[in-house]
């Protein structure tokens, strides 16, 4: 019986592989393959998203009985055709660690102690009460998460922004796509990607921008293997400032110095004019030029303030602009060679090649990450290579719903799920929507995350809620921001699904439901709304984040703003947010629709889903009569933007002569609460450890495994040494992923921010090194 | 006691000696495509030490350009 399981389960597991590759490779025979009848082991499968990252694979998980076994790729998922990454098999298992929170806690004389659940959803009510009537409503904040499902992130918004009357209300997506939504906001003034996944399998041409998608992105990697290998003239580069797997699987490798993308980008707009590779008739039909101030500084201290004034400039004044960017000039900047940025410009300005740029942290976590964001629009802009199948500049998403939840609720100080709160329409819009008196809504933001953690520090903020998210290991220069949690009078409050040092500062524990034990919405890098059903069930008394924040507006007594029942909350939430973008821009699918589909694109216009904005071929909202239309501008144009090229903050020198790069590992997702719990991804990546080049390593003495000191002016740690491992650094640099609380290498980083869209640069900072 | 299934693509060229090195290997069920460059793997490891080690075997095959996951099935769970 047993082996006749094994054996259904092995024929089931070929099958997917076989449904995989026929998505990828249409018309591919096995021969050699026999399907078994009932091949599924007695498993039933459902579908969900996987939780681990944001390309939004589709996946279907295994269930026997109330357990989740097994998960496969989704075939009919556009997203992923079937593959999955070793995360993503995992995800199950992430679901049962030992020690998972199964109970609430709240701090009594100083001792964390279990209590029921209900006690402690009073017991945060009250302190919310109090807290405003001593300190008033911008003392109390929300801080949650990529990784909120839509309607967690809606009913926070609700709650905060419309019943509390606060703005403070901000998620971790600040720290990772900021950037791509003020480049967005600026170049087109509508946010998100005007492509989609699909653009791989049409472009000739890949260009990644300081973005290690084989192990970030593995399965759009695959995908564009996979291209390359149909089509056999697909070319990948990596632009990088450190060598990866990324690197090794490319055509080219190319390495800049950090922040130098910049002068980079400029350079390869130069090469386009110079050689005239324009598009003349869609520059001067589509396009607008403009420039903004410079030296704009880097939010290193409280209080800091900027605000941008962009002035229109002719195609001249921009052409002039770019003098100062001549390959030559640019490689004594950059570190690339002139023939390696004429080059890149000839692969753009080539109109028989079909190109897509894709990035992610590498262009967002950037001191000037808005800056970064409109140079790679301008290139593609100069050229017309946009808004068509493979041709696309491409920002990727790191977290599961940053889109949908962050971008789209509009879970940020300033934003709301339609509009700005500057704007009295949109303030309206939701008042009228949430059932709320007029004037509800505070018109003015009030702090983005790292100024929200230092208004904690300070005492303007006293309490704090925090969801899905791990900030007392994401924070920069985080012994500040740690000690301010720990501060006399701040109140935490933490709901997670494992304890983590952020739950170590908190005064109340809520644990709660995660991924698939509970039902709700994602939305993924390309526009995709996906949703996921209550699979398994919960352990202990864990309740959904969703239903937590329902539960408090309850008792503070908001029950007409949170009337839904449990079993419907999810569907109705969704039909109440769906008003906000009632408009063939951004229309979402229904709940019936997207209940039954893996994933819709938004906008959903008439049953249809837009996989191309802006082009009036595939997208409903283009004015009649033009082949592009750049809606969000109110002139109807993409905006190609003169951006100079400036350092980072905080660059080497001779006391502090290195760079230090941190991110991630394909093992572990971001601070590895979960992923350190599922043994197999453990024991891959037991420990962060230090990438050093290996001249760097020998000059300091230190061979793999020994420990090396990176000290900076915030604080130091003590690591391994990795040399030539999974990543090599080039000289004068070093690279830390963070998953490991052990080594909180944040509290080295520094919290400078790109002053236009406050997200911190994790890439670039000063340390020195030492033999420990 | 993990049961995983593959899409694998072989550096150029060398499908056949992918599907070589991969049939060398324990635990590892191949179906090579007729008509494409592509191979399907399904992996059937006793324990995880077993699975670890098989993963660093196929990491290091120098025919094979890429490895994506499709299906995973542990009866631990
Ligand atoms: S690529 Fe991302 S979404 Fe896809 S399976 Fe892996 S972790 Fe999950």
């Amino acid at each position: 019986m047993k082996l006749n399981r094994r054996s259904f389960i092995k024929s089931a597991a070929a099958g997917s592989a076989i449904a995989a590759a026929g998505s990828i490779f249409p018309g591919i025979s096995f021969a050699g393959w026999q399907k078994q009848e009932d091949a599924s082991g007695n498993i039933t499968w459902q579908k969900a998203p996987c939780r681990f990252c944001g390309t939004g694979c589709g996946v279907l998980v295994g269930m026997s009985g109330d357990r989740a076994v097994a998960v496969k790729g989704d075939p009919n998922c556009s997203v992923n055709k079937g593959l999955c990454c070793v995360k993503g098999f995992h995800s199950v298992q992430a679901l049962y660690g030992k020690d998972r929170l199964k109970k609430a806690q709240v701090r009594k004389n100083g001792k964390m102690v279990e209590v029921p659940i209900a006690e402690a959803l009073d017991v945060i009510a009250d302190k919310i009460k109090e807290t405003i009537t001593k300190h008033g409503k911008d003392s109390v904040a929300m801080y949650g998460s990529g990784q909120w499902t839509i309607p967690d992130g809606y009913v926070a918004s609700k709650l905060f922004k419309g019943c509390l009357g606060t703005n403070n209300v901000e998620a971790n997506a600040r720290l990772c796509m900021a950037s791509a939504v003020t480049g967005f906001m600026t170049s087109f003034g509508i946010d998100e990607p005007m492509g989609c996944y699909e653009d791989i399998e049409h472009a000739d041409v890949f260009v990644t921008w300081g973005n290690n998608m084989a192990e970030m992105h593995p399965v759009l990697f695959s995908r564009m293997l996979a291209s390359r290998k149909r089509k056999r003239d697909v070319t990948i580069i990596d632009f990088a400032t450190r060598t990866t797997r990324s690197s090794q699987a490319s055509d080219k490798s190319i390495l800049f110095k950090p922040n130098t993308d910049l002068a980079v980008a400029n350079a390869i707009c130069y090469e386009i004019i110079r050689n005239d590779w324009v598009n003349w008739d869609f520059v001067k039909k589509h396009t607008s030029f403009h420039k903004g101030k410079t030296n704009i500084g880097y939010g290193t201290e409280d209080h800091f303030s900027f605000k941008d004034k962009p002035e229109d400039i002719s195609f001249e004044e921009y052409k002039t602009f770019l003098q100062d960017y001549t390959p030559e000039k640019v490689e004594r900047i950059s570190g690339v060679s002139a023939k390696d940025i004429k080059y890149l410009a000839s692969l753009y300005g080539d109109p028989s090649k079909k190109v897509t740029s894709f990035w992610c942290m590498g262009m967002n976590q950037h001191v000037r990450g808005t800056w970064i964001n409109n140079l790679v629009y301008n290139i593609h802009l100069l050229t017309g290579k946009i808004s068509t199948p493979g041709n696309s500049p491409f920002s990727l998403t790191g977290q599961p719903s940053a889109c949908g939840t962050v971008r789209e609720v509009g879970t940020l100080t300033h934003k709301l799920p339609y509009g700005v709160v500057m704007k009295e329409g949109a303030r309206k819009k939701a008042e009228k929507i949430w059932g709320l008196p007029a004037g509800s809504i505070d018109p003015k933001p009030t702090y983005h995350t790292v100024e929200m953690f230092r208004a904690l520090d300070r005492g303007d903020i006293r309490f704090m809620w925090i969801q899905v998210t791990n900030p007392m290991i994401t924070m920069p220069n985080l012994n500040r921001y740690r000690d301010g949690a720990l501060k006399e009078d701040r109140f935490v409050v933490v709901s997670d699904v494992y304890p983590t040092p952020t739950t170590d500062v908190a005064d109340v524990i809520l644990p709660a439901t995660m991924w698939v034990e509970q039902e709700g919405m994602y939305g993924n890098s390309e526009r995709r709304t996906q949703h996921f059903d209550r699979i398994v069930p919960g352990p202990g008394d864990t309740m959904s984040d969703t239903w937590q924040i329902i539960e408090v507006a309850r008792r503070l007594g908001f029950e007409k703003q949170f009337p839904w029942g449990e079993d419907e909350y999810i569907g109705k939430i969704w039909e109440e947010y769906r008003q906000f973008h009632d408009n063939p821009k951004h229309n979402m699918a229904p709940y019936e629709v997207l209940k039954a589909r893996s994933g819709v694109q938004w906008p959903f216009v008439n049953g249809k889903e837009t996989r191309w904005r802006f082009n009036t071929k595939h997208d409903p909202a283009c004015k009649k009569g033009t082949d592009f239309d750049f809606y969000g501008k109110k002139d109807g144009k993409a905006w190609i933007w003169a951006r100079p090229y400036e350092p980072a903050a905080e660059s080497p020198d001779q006391e502090y002569n290195f760079w230090l790069n941190t991110g991630r590992v394909i093992e572990h997702w971001h601070t590895g609460s979960m992923t350190r719990r599922v043994p197999v991804l453990h024991n891959a990546v037991p420990e962060a450890y230090v990438e050093l080049n290996p001249e760097d390593a020998s000059d300091l003495g230190v061979v793999n495994g020994e420990k090396v000191k990176i000290i900076s002016r915030r604080g130091s740690v003590t690591m391994k040494a990795s040399i030539n491992g999974r990543g090599v650094p080039p000289r004068g640099m070093v690279f830390v992923p963070f998953f490991d609380e052990s080594y909180k290498i944040n509290e080295v980083t520094l919290d400078a921010f790109c002053p236009i869209s406050k997200q911190p640069d994790y890439k670039k900072c000063a340390v020195r090194l030492e033999k420990a | 006691m993990p049961i995983l299934s593959y899409l694998v693509l072989p550096q150029a060229g060398a499908k056949e000696q992918l599907c070589a090195d991969l049939a060398a290997i324990e635990y590892c069920e191949i179906i090579p495509a007729d008509n494409e460059e592509a191979v399907v793997l399904v992996t059937d490891t006793p324990d995880e030490e077993t699975e670890k080690n098989l993963q660093k075997m196929l990491k290091n095959l120098s025919s094979l350009q890429s490895i994506s996951m499709t299906f995973g099935h542990n009866a631990e769970l």
